[in-house]
């Protein structure tokens, strides 16, 4: 699904550049559930960005889906985006001035599916992640729980290959991070990749994978005891 | 342009501006004080190009008239202060001299006598003239007919008097043709009335009578008051003034450069004058009228291009679930022109519902000062148009900056 190889990337910073990921090679099979750790600026935001298009790499080489990523267009990207790649992101990024419904329900506005259409199929998904009550409310009416299961149902309205989430339990206390990460493992077992960053031992360790960054390298790369267990 | 007939679109649009309402109001505030200070300016400007039309519409516009008052310079053995009048001699004179500039020329003759018609009774203006005074001013006529050449040589007592003094000599419902009314005690016929024309009115109410007529009545012999002088087409009115006053100077034995013993108006001067202010407000008008437009258009630029760096957040993440750029110009620039267009048009509709309580206030009556104020709708088009290109235009500026940067730097933004 996710194949990198040789992944390099800097920040220019004035005259210098801050060289952040030296040489990544990873590869995800389809349907893995997998973590990156590490510590704060050891790159996994610019991983996780370039995996999503939302950022470019400097050199090496990226395929998503078999496709060779290079010199892409924002139209093409934004195309790829909306149809292999749900993002889920820490601070929600719900859109304030329109409802839970009409959250989840964009990506298939983009998609050029009929409002009638995708109002019914982003219920279901609200429906899924278990706020179907709420679908009327805007974000700021929403607990944080509540607004990250709007943003997975969100990532997942489209049906993509890979849900990328950037730390989606970040901002929540232990209980709903439970909540949330059952219902990844849940899409997980629905056969749908999954890559989340995290800083929580306890939520990588309910992942499949584990990645170790540091300094822009990968130190370790293991599976963890829940998927022995399975 | 499919896009333009989804719902969807509409739907986002309306989102995004029913959440900025604030920006939404003082963009709409721009762009509609523009174009309705436009309406109204041009509406104003016709409204008194009209008024002004109707005022001298009736006159010939190239027209002088000449009179005598008294000499300031001695010539000739005359003293200054010297007195004289024009008399027919004068008008054989300039009609020969004159035979190829001259259109119509009608010497008049003119007093103020008491009029008696049964026990009703009043002091009006009382003027000798020819039939063709009609085509230096044209007379709108109520009842009856003007004077023809025929009253003239007949020197016939006939008499074409007011509307106002058919109504203050005359009982209500009478008919006055063929009534005879008293005019220095001699009894004359009523063959027409007529309607003062508005404002531009330099007889007042008068009784018109056979020129020849008067000069029995008030033994004029060959004096006359005053001439009136229509030009043919193509000729320099202004120095056929000159020459006619050089030539009456010459022959009253007046100095060449006396300037008090003539006097003369000179229509089409009076009335350039006047076109050249209506050709300044129209200037005024148009410029001041495009200017705000232009500053509302560029407030309207502005305005979305703080609400896309506002927005950049809402951008990125729009982006990042699959808005590609096109969809994000789309609908900034559709913002942009659907906010011009509704501001546009109700600019329009409020300038017009001005111009018409203008109409309704100033607008009406002989004296009215803006006559019909309106403007014309090509004009109003293609302003509107102008309004809506240049706000597409200014659309693509924001557009353009919310999809330069990468969608991550957007998402960053806080
Ligand atoms: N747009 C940018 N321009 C310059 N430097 C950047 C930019 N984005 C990230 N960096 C730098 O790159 C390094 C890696 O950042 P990154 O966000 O990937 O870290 P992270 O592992 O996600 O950290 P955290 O756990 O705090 O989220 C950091 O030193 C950061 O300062
Ligand atoms: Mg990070």
């Amino acid at each position: 699904m996710i194949r990198i190889e040789k992944l390099h990337k800097s920040y220019p910073i004035g005259k210098d550049s801050l060289h952040v990921l030296k040489g990544i090679d990873l590869h995800i099979k389809e349907g893995e559930f997998v973590s990156i750790m590490g510590s704060s600026g050891s790159g996994k935001s610019t991983l996780l960005n370039i995996v999503g298009l939302l950022d470019t790499h400097d050199q090496g080489a990226y395929y998503l889906n078999g496709q060779l990523i290079q010199g892409l267009n924002e139209k093409k990207a934004a195309i790829l985006r909306n149809k292999f790649l749900g993002f889920v992101f820490q601070s929600f990024n719900l859109i304030s001035y329109k409802t839970a419904l009409e959250n989840v329900a964009l990506p298939l506005y983009y998609k050029g599916m009929n409002r009638k259409e995708r109002l019914i199929i982003a219920l279901d998904y609200l429906d899924k992640v278990g706020i179907k009550d709420w679908a009327n409310h805007l974000p700021n009416e929403l607990s944080g729980g509540q607004k990250q299961r709007v943003a997975i149902a969100r990532a997942l309205v489209t049906n993509p290959k890979v849900v990328l989430a950037d730390e989606p339990t970040g901002a929540l206390d232990s209980t709903t991070t439970d909540s949330v990460m059952d219902l990844l493992k849940d899409i997980n077992n629905e056969g749908m990749t999954v890559f989340v960053i995290t800083h929580e031992e306890e939520v990588a360790n309910q992942t499949k994978r584990i990645v170790r960054l540091k300094d822009g390298v990968i130190i370790s790369d293991e599976p963890t005891i829940a998927s022995k267990n399975l | 342009m499919k896009f333009l007939f989804d719902s969807d679109t509409w739907q986002e649009i309306y989102g995004s501006i029913r959440k900025n309402k604030m920006r939404t109001g003082i963009t709409i505030i721009g762009v509609l004080w523009g174009i309705f200070l436009l309406v109204v300016l041009l509406g104003a400007t016709r409204g008194l190009e009209n008024s002004f039309n109707k005022a001298f519409g009736s006159f010939a516009t190239n027209s002088v008239f000449v009179w005598t008052q008294y000499t300031d310079t001695p010539f000739k053995g005359f003293q200054k202060g010297r007195r004289f009048n024009l008399n027919t001699k004068d008008v054989r004179v300039l009609k020969s001299e004159y035979a190829n500039e001259i259109k119509v020329l009608a010497p008049r003759n003119q007093t103020r006598n008491l009029i008696v018609k049964d026990f009703k009774s009043g002091t009006f203006r009382v003027s000798g003239d020819y039939s063709f005074l009609d085509q230096i001013q044209k007379k709108k006529l109520i009842y009856g007919r003007f004077l023809n050449s025929r009253d003239i040589s007949l020197i016939a007592k006939v008499t074409v008097i007011s509307e106002d003094m058919y109504k203050q000599l005359f009982d209500k419902g009478v008919n006055p043709i063929g009534q005879y009314i008293k005019i220095n005690s001699i009894n004359f016929k009523v063959i027409g009335v007529y309607e003062p024309s508005p404002r531009i009115n330099i007889d007042g109410d008068t009784a018109y009578i056979p020129f020849s007529t008067f000069k029995k009545v008030y033994n004029t012999a060959n004096k006359i008051s005053w001439m009136m002088i229509t030009a043919n087409k193509g000729v320099d009115i202004e120095q056929m003034e000159k020459d006619i006053l050089l030539t009456l100077k010459n022959l009253h034995k007046v100095h060449p450069e006396d300037e008090r013993a003539f006097g003369s108006v000179n229509l089409s001067k009076e009335i350039g004058k006047f076109l050249g202010f209506l050709t300044g407000m129209q200037f005024l008008t148009w410029f001041v009228g495009i200017a705000t437009l232009i500053a509302g258009v560029f407030a309207i630029g502005n305005i979305l291009l703080i609400t896309v760096k506002e927005r950049t957040k809402e951008i990125g993440i729009r982006r990042a679930i699959g808005a590609t750029p096109k969809k994000i110009r789309q609908q900034i620039i559709l913002e942009s022109v659907f906010l011009t267009t509704v501001a546009g048009m109700m600019g329009i509709i409020f300038g017009a519902a001005v111009l018409m309580l203008i109409d309704y206030q100033w607008g009406r009556g002989v004296d009215a000062v803006l006559v019909n104020p309106t403007v014309n709708i090509p004009i109003i088009l293609a302003a509107f148009t102008t309004l809506v290109v240049l706000g597409t235009l200014i659309g693509l500026i924001p557009a353009h900056m919310a999809t330069v940067v990468k969608p991550i730097e957007a998402l960053r933004e806080e």
